[in-house]
């Protein structure tokens, strides 16, 4: 990632933000409480959160993202306070990814200006993101008509801009062919592989499979189960997760 | 109905010789309104953003009066205007009753509320799109603003468009502050409505007829605008 890492800007190496740690966290909206007392620790590597619809998969994301505010509980990123330059170091890509109407290239040189890159970088910093994600030739296409795989593409290239030192990513694979899935996976595979934090919910257990250092799983709002991946596999703690893995769906 | 067609018939002769009398009317209606416009946009455009980005107690009251003013009638805008522009009125020293300063502030008054009202529903609706991924950018409300309005452009030109729509059209306001005074005041609306009281049918259609190419024109540049920007971005 170094070629397109932003000049100044604060990398993993020298001040590292994990873990991340979430002391009894909470959430409610109007009254209905979504998520209850959740104690998590995340360190480097790729988390998958898994569990059926309506856990809390997307809201926890959000939660350690900062794009909500829990309720209750505290959330510390290697002890710290959430703050605005901490929120600077993450990026997140979306279930439907959220593209501006604009151009593929424009899409990429919006965040490069947003952060301060000088202009005459930003260009090839955005066509060199673009090939690296196999999308050079979409560059003038307009974002919006783009293949959900291309779009997706695009969003994880749009991420890959901010050099982030963790990626949150809600179910990105989880409308798209198998090819299309088979990209965004490696498309991970470089961050993970660049020293990004992966988060990431899925329904997939291949999936999960295939790319999962750590399993955290969710039911109903409770974190049931934070494990290595092969442990969550081979031989679930909880019912509920024994279920989930044996592909029947607690409700 | 050979006076119609006589007076039709004059009409275009104006309009193909250039009248000076004719010309000067639409020169005076495009600058007081152009300028009307303008001044509205640049106010009712961050305007209507800040009323989709920022809540504060008493937003709904300030929406609700904002789309009711966007049916405010010429004359009632022109009559608050006179008001304040008087001798007796608050602004009456600025000495502006009859100028076209007086018919620009009346203008603005009745095209602000339409920028500023749909300009909000349209940036709301691209808000509620792109919030979260804003947010994700680690933008503030003030920075996603020129994000919104440049990515609702379209939408946005069709909203300025229809306010340019309203000041070009209007009688009642620009003839109560402005006055319909020859060579100073006279723009095409209020031209049209004294020549047809006049019985000058000929200088009544001819303006009649310009002020429709105008808005034809306005029109087809918008749907030219709009398909080319729809083709760039999807």
């Amino acid at each position: 990632m170094n070629d397109l890492t932003q000049p100044g800007m604060p990398r993993t190496a020298v001040d590292p933000m994990l873990p991340l740690t979430l002391a009894g966290v909470g959430f409610a909206h109007r009254g209905q409480h979504l998520l209850h007392d959740i104690d998590l620790r995340l360190g480097a590597g790729r988390t998958l959160i898994m569990g059926p619809n309506g856990a809390g998969k997307s809201l926890l994301m959000r939660l350690c993202h900062g794009l909500l505010t829990p309720t209750s509980g505290t959330i510390r990123w290697n002890g710290r306070v959430p703050n605005p330059p901490l929120a600077l170091r993450q990026a997140m890509v979306f279930q439907r990814p959220v593209l501006l109407k604009r151009s593929a290239l424009a899409n990429l040189t919006y965040v490069l200006a947003i952060r301060g890159c000088p202009r005459r970088q930003r260009k090839a910093r955005a066509q060199a993101a673009l090939e690296r994600f196999g999308l050079a030739q979409l560059a003038q296409r307009p974002a919006p008509v783009l293949s959900g795989g291309e779009q997706q593409r695009l969003a994880l290239a749009r991420a890959w801009l901010l050099a982030p030192d963790v990626l949150f990513l809600d179910e990105p694979t989880s409308a798209l062919d198998p090819a299309a899935i088979r990209a965004v996976e490696e498309a991970v595979d470089h961050f993970h592989h660049s020293g990004t934090k992966i988060v990431m919910t899925t329904h997939d257990l291949n999936q999960a499979r295939r790319l999962a250092d750590d399993v955290v799983f969710l039911n109903a709002g409770r974190l049931l189960e934070h494990s290595p991946a092969e442990r969550f596999f081979a031989a679930p703690e909880s019912s509920e997760a024994a279920a989930f893995v044996r592909g029947e769906l607690p409700w | 109905m050979p006076i119609a067609d006589n007076a039709f018939a004059t009409a275009l002769t104006l309009i193909v010789t250039l009248d000076p009398t004719l010309l000067n009317i639409v020169r005076l209606s495009l600058q007081v309104s152009l300028s009307a416009v303008l001044i509205a946009a640049l106010i009712g455009l961050p305007l209507g953003a800040s009323l989709a980005l920022w809540a504060f107690p008493g937003r709904g009251a300030v929406v609700v009066v904002l789309n009711a003013f966007m049916g405010l009638p010429p004359v009632v805008a022109g009559l608050m205007v006179y008001l304040m522009l008087s001798r007796a009125g608050p602004l009456g020293e600025l000495g502006l009753l009859f100028t076209p300063t007086a018919m620009v502030i009346a203008q603005v008054v009745l095209v602000l509320p339409i920028v500023a009202a749909l300009s909000r529903q349209h940036i709301e609706a691209l808000l509620g799109e792109y919030r979260e991924q804003l947010a994700s950018f680690g933008l503030g409300r003030a920075r996603m603003m020129p994000t919104l309005l440049w990515d609702a452009r379209v939408a946005l030109t069709t909203v300025v468009l229809a306010g340019f729509g309203r000041a070009s059209a209007e009688v009642g306001a620009v003839l109560i502050v402005g006055g319909n005074i020859d060579g100073v005041t006279r723009v095409m609306t209020t031209a049209i409505a004294l020549e047809t009281n006049r019985g000058n049918l000929a200088l009544a259609l001819g303006l009649g007829l310009v002020l429709l190419l105008l808005v034809a024109c306005v029109n087809a540049a918008a749907h030219l605008l709009g398909e080319r920007a729809r083709r760039q971005m999807g």
